[in-house]
């Protein structure tokens, strides 16, 4: 067989020229955070590519592919209309709505908490042969999550159609500045956990339970105003929900909660007397606008705290995995 | 060094390891015994401190367990030195061991763009290289299969095509070039020279010194993580082969290059090298050298014999033994085979043993590497059994002459009368 062809007498005269860039790239122990900031920022295209690669192997030889991200959620939709709309009644109106709001939300969390942590170690053979911010491997899993998310979201709209429950039209931005607080939270997790199981499997066991926990401090299946609040200023308890706020998660899903579910009080269902239960806090709108700058503000620090010890954890990757 | 021109600074890097007994990797026994914790402390790389100058090629040796992978991590990119830094002029793409980094699950062509774009470069760039890419690994009529289906000859194909057309100003190149047939070995060296003619920059590891000396500038060796050398081509291999004759055991760099090698990567494993007594059909017992007449070196002019012990699992007919001696410098010196010697030979099954033997021994003073293999009659194709650096045979010059070989010389005086 002959050489290869010569097809790079071109570059060469570009690179006798000195027209190329030729950036300095440092590697140490140490690098500043607008460093790795920027390095993240280079790699935007393979972030992008990670997402798609992701959603293609995951559905790789299976007929109905990245259409199971929907009818995953649209059975669990339907079993609890019929559990909760039908058999057991517990007197919010539209329960699977309600519920949809804050769980589908959720799920985006969690999945993408739960995939960030492990993507290091599942990743072993790419992140020990190619360097790049390895950040964006967690980071990633949360951009595929974010893509089942949305279409999720087109289930619930039908369900939503289907039940002839319409949002809260006024209300809705609330969603789009929720979902940039829970892909801030869930990115600062993602990234600090998958650096850390690197070092402590545990740590992809015990996140399971602790996000269980943390899925029942939410108010997803009971209402956050109607269950808690009401009982806590009964018995003069009304500091805990100041504490129960520190959940970042409870501002993101009551804002989706009073954009999708939309309304405040509802007449129950439950008995036959036309009882009136305020599902939602009755607050203003920008209470809740509140709630979620405070949570993305506070996200933030966290993700930068997050990608910093990542950077820290990061230099021994290759040979810890 | 403001502003002098470098492609690849390494300064004063150490990379420290912990190598753990027994790896506790769980949280409640690192509560439990928080002190015992049983590691020990290893140096991979100790301050090593060497720059190479854009459109250089360097090669680095080191025998396993050096530090020379460690050292390639760093300057990739990949891992992180403890201390000290590495600083990169323009883009580098490397090949770190077997496999670019590729994603099993994935077709050959999804991981030619995931690993262009890991590599920072832009799907438009890619989009126009991606034929050439495909043409220089041949791999097209596989190129949208899984790359979990590849062999690892394909897998390292596809890495190198990867790599050597997205354009790098380093180009980092770490023992790739022992797997692959050899034709596509001649492709990767022909391209790895196109690009030093380019004024590229290339660092290039390999097991095998000759490849080194083919193509490299300067070399850089380094001995338990210690740079011990950095300079002139020839001198550095002979430097590596004193060093690797030294201690062939290695005991505590063997542990080193057992961890990092740990591959859980889906992809293929490293092949075995055809450099050992390997095992193809016939297996190559013991080779023996000597003079008859004395003991122990043989002395310049008198004849050396070569003995080849075979144990042959079935009868192979149309052999050819081959003997080669190789000097310090890695230089075949002197070579034959029964078939240059216009011989045909059938191997019986069973033990047999098979005798060179050269009448008169030209070289003075010397050492030589000896190589011996069985092969079929038709050049290395099929490779029987091949024994790399099976003994080293010494010669021994009593005389005075000078050089390398000695000359029968006879001499004549005769007065002219024109």
């Amino acid at each position: 067989m002959a050489a290869a062809p010569p097809q790079h007498s071109g570059d060469s005269a570009a690179r006798g020229s000195e027209a190329r860039d030729l950036t300095v790239r440092v590697v140490s122990a140490d690098q500043s955070l607008s460093q790795r900031l920027q390095d993240i920022w280079g790699h935007r295209e393979l972030l992008s590519h990670l997402v798609r690669t992701e959603i293609k192997v995951k559905y790789k030889n299976s007929i109905l592919g990245i259409l199971w991200t929907m009818v995953a959620p649209a059975m669990t939709l339907a079993i609890y209309y019929g559990v909760f709309g039908v058999l057991l009644k517990n007197g919010i109106p539209d329960f699977v709505i309600f519920l949809a709001s804050g769980l589908l939300i959720w799920n985006f969390f969690f999945g993408s908490v739960m995939a960030g942590t492990g993507v290091i170690v599942g990743r072993a053979g790419i992140v020990k042969k190619v360097s790049f911010p390895r950040e964006i491997l967690a980071i990633a899993t949360v951009g595929s999550q974010s893509v089942y998310l949305l279409l999720q979201w087109l289930v619930l709209a039908v369900f939503m159609v289907a039940l002839e429950h319409r949002p809260d039209w006024v209300a809705l931005p609330l969603v789009v500045v929720g979902f940039v607080a829970t892909v801030v939270w869930a990115m600062a997790l993602a990234i600090v956990l998958s650096a850390v199981n690197v070092y402590f499997r545990d740590v992809q066991h015990l996140i399971e339970i602790v996000m269980q926990a943390w899925f029942w401090a939410t108010p997803i299946v009971y209402s956050f105003w109607f269950t808690l609040q009401t009982k806590l200023v009964a018995h003069h308890l009304s500091w805990l929900t100041k504490l129960y706020f520190c959940n970042p998660m409870v501002s993101v899903v009551v804002g989706f909660q009073r954009a999708i579910y939309g309304d405040v009080s509802v007449v129950s269902t439950a008995t036959t007397q036309r009882t009136v239960i305020e599902v939602l806090p009755p607050w203003h709108l920008a209470s809740y606008y509140e709630l979620l700058a405070g949570c993305i503000a506070v996200g933030l620090l966290c993700l930068v705290g997050a990608i910093k010890v990542f950077g820290r954890l990061e230099g021994n990757f290759a040979e810890e995995l | 060094m403001a502003d002098s021109v470098f492609a690849v600074d390494v300064q004063s890097v150490s990379k420290h390891f912990r190598l753990y007994k027994d790896k506790n990797k769980s949280i409640k026994e690192r509560m439990l015994h928080p002190r015992r914790v049983a590691f020990e402390d290893l140096w991979a790389l100790r301050d090593v401190n060497f720059t190479v100058a854009p459109g250089e090629t360097v090669g680095i040796l080191g025998h396993n367990g050096s530090g020379k992978s460690t050292l390639l991590k760093t300057i990739c990119g990949v891992l992180q030195p403890s201390s000290g830094q590495v600083l990169v002029r323009g883009k580098r793409a490397g090949l770190l061991e077997l496999g670019a980094g590729f994603e099993p699950e994935l077709s050959g062509r999804d991981n030619i763009y995931l690993n262009g774009a890991m590599l920072g470069i832009p799907k438009a760039e890619l989009d126009r290289v991606f034929d050439e890419i495909v043409a220089f690994s041949e791999l097209g009529p596989f190129i949208d299969n899984q790359v979990k289906f590849y062999s690892s000859g394909m897998y390292v194909r596809l890495g190198f095509a990867v790599a050597v057309n997205v354009d790098p100003d380093v180009l980092v190149v770490d023992e790739v070039l022992a797997v692959g047939d050899e034709r596509f070995q001649r492709k990767c060296m022909d391209r790895i020279k196109q690009f030093q003619a380019d004024g590229r920059t290339i660092l290039f590891v390999s097991q095998t010194p000759e490849q080194v000396r083919a193509i490299c500038d300067r070399v850089v060796v380094l001995h338990h993580g210690e740079m011990i050398y950095n300079g002139d081509t020839g001198k550095g291999i002979r430097l590596f082969r004193e060093k690797l004759n030294q201690d062939t055991a290695a005991p505590v760099g063997a542990a080193i290059e057992g961890v990092t090698d740990l591959d859980h990567d889906a992809g293929p494993k490293n092949p075995t090298l055809p450099d050992d007594r390997s095992t193809r059909g016939a297996r190559i017992e013991a080779v023996h050298w000597g003079c008859p007449e004395v003991l122990g070196a043989v002395p310049t002019g008198k004849r050396l014999e070569i003995s080849i012990d075979v144990d042959a699992p079935k009868a192979i007919s149309d052999v050819v033994y081959a003997i080669q001696l190789i000097n310090e410098d890695g230089e075949i010196v002197a070579a034959t085979t029964t078939e240059t010697l216009g011989m045909h030979l059938d191997l019986p099954e069973g033990k047999s043993q098979f005798t060179f033997m050269i009448d008169r021994i030209p070289f003075l003073d010397s050492e030589f590497q000896l190589n011996v293999g069985l092969q079929s009659r038709n050049g290395v194709e099929n490779l029987f059994a091949w024994a790399e650096q099976a003994a080293v045979v010494e010669v021994t010059y009593a005389g005075r002459a000078q050089g390398l070989v000695e000359l029968e010389v006879s001499c004549e005086f005769r007065e002219r009368t024109d």
